[in-house]
């Protein structure tokens, strides 16, 4: 597995790096119990900051993404988020909302973007969660 | 912890030409530091202080916790340094700069030095004389980081060398990163390699830092709007945190850091309206704020001696 990130994007290296983990995850790339890179590994492959590493690792298992364990490395969740019910919610409707708002201004009505929405989930289905 | 770099209204003059005025910044521990600036600016000056081989005629640098102008061999064996120009002997073979390290510097670490020489490719025969300047500058950074140093001070490491090799040096220190946590400060033009590597950014700017924040930060503090008419030094004024204004076709770009209320009321009365695409990239940035279309400074060299 590759994570690819883009130095002169103004998203910051750190937070690419955390989606990335997150799309590969959602696309089944990588799968529950899967061994991430060692921090010194995907910041040689990748060319950047170990510290940069660190952090989105860090930001990672605080949602619960990912689990460390001592001495061995970081390896992907079975469960998925640890956040609590309400909180993801919270954030799911927050990003249908943007869905909808730049998905409007770009002219597309409500049958579009539902079809769009379908489209993507048929395209590349979700794999399979374990019910937290 | 403390910082293991710390400058403190550093200020330096050679002759009639102030090259610090009033220079302050930290480098925090395990932080990578990317002083930026043009040439002339003063970056290897403020090296050759914090290192103690310069004084500062006013203010001070600590390294290590200690007044760089005190520094004992026990702190400078602490401490790696490549400097610009690699001052290594011609007539030494890769080999015998790595044992002549070994022989000087009790920490230096021979067997870690030969396994990364061996994975640059360095034939360990070679003299010094007959290497590229990639090769040159990735002994001389190997043999810096191979002495096990708290803080590692890099002059320009990557002038003159090509993108391949750049990869390669860039390599070096992210090993190094990953195996200590060092604190490195280093002063480079090659932008791409900071956005890589850097935690912090420091851009120094006519012997003052313009600005001194986290990469991230940078990206997502800066902004910039545009505003009909008025002149570069009025605007700079009377709008707070205006790092600087830029002329463009009809008036200015506005760099802004941090808008709080007070700016949005500036830029209210100024009626500054919105950029299109206005994310700068860290070489506009740096282009933008740096630019000397108000005070032309002489294109001389940086002094260092």
């Amino acid at each position: 597995m590759r994570l690819r990130v883009d130095p002169t994007s103004p998203e910051p290296i750190f937070e690419q790096l955390v989606f990335r983990v997150k799309e590969a995850i959602a696309q089944g790339s990588l799968v529950g119990g899967d061994r991430l890179p060692s921090v010194r590994e995907l910041a040689r492959d990748a060319s950047i900051n170990p510290n940069t590493v660190a952090r989105a690792y860090e930001a990672l298992e605080a949602e619960g993404v990912i689990v460390r364990r001592q001495g061995s490395g970081c390896f992907v969740t079975e469960k998925g988020s640890s956040l609590a019910t309400n909180e993801r919610k919270r954030r799911l409707d927050a990003l249908v909302q943007r869905l909808v708002t730049e998905g409007f201004h770009l002219g597309f009505g409500a049958r579009e973007l539902r079809d769009a929405l379908a489209e993507r989930l048929s395209a590349t289905p979700l794999p399979p969660r374990r019910d937290s | 912890m403390s910082s293991p770099i710390r400058f403190d209204d550093v200020h330096r003059r050679f002759g009639a030409r102030e090259v610090l005025r009033g220079l302050s910044f930290r480098v925090e521990p395990g932080e990578v530091y990317a002083l930026l600036g043009r040439n002339g600016a003063g970056k290897t000056t403020a090296m050759r202080i914090l290192l103690g081989f310069l004084a500062p005629m006013q203010g001070k640098s600590e390294l290590l916790g200690s007044d760089s102008r005190a520094l004992t061999p026990e702190l400078r064996a602490r401490v790696g340094l490549v400097s610009e120009g690699h001052s290594l002997y011609g007539w030494m073979s890769v080999d015998d700069v790595l044992a002549f390290e070994a022989g000087t510097r009790r920490r230096f670490d021979l067997a870690k030095a030969r396994a990364m020489r061996e994975r640059l490719a360095l034939d360990p025969g070679a003299k010094v004389a007959a290497l590229s300047r990639g090769q040159r500058a990735q002994l001389a950074l190997l043999a810096a980081a191979c002495g096990d140093p708290e803080v590692l001070v890099l002059d320009d490491p990557a002038m003159g060398l090509d993108p391949v090799v750049r990869r390669e040096l860039l390599g070096v220190m992210i090993d190094l990163l990953a195996d200590t946590g060092t604190s490195v400060l280093f002063s480079t033009h090659i932008l791409s390699d900071v956005e890589r590597i850097a935690d912090r950014v420091g851009i120094l700017h006519e012997g003052r830092l313009i600005v001194d924040a986290t990469l991230d930060d940078l990206k997502r503090r800066v902004e910039v709007r545009f505003v009909r008419g008025g002149t570069a030094s009025e605007l700079e004024r009377v709008v707070p945190r205006c790092l600087r204004a830029a002329p463009r076709a009809g008036g200015h770009d506005l760099f802004l850091a941090d808008v709080a209320d007070d700016t949005r009321r500036a830029l209210a009365s100024l009626a500054a309206t919105e950029r299109h695409g206005a994310v700068p990239s860290l070489e506009d940035l740096f282009v933008e704020l740096t630019a000397d279309d108000r005070s032309p400074a002489p294109e001389t060299a940086e002094v260092t001696r």
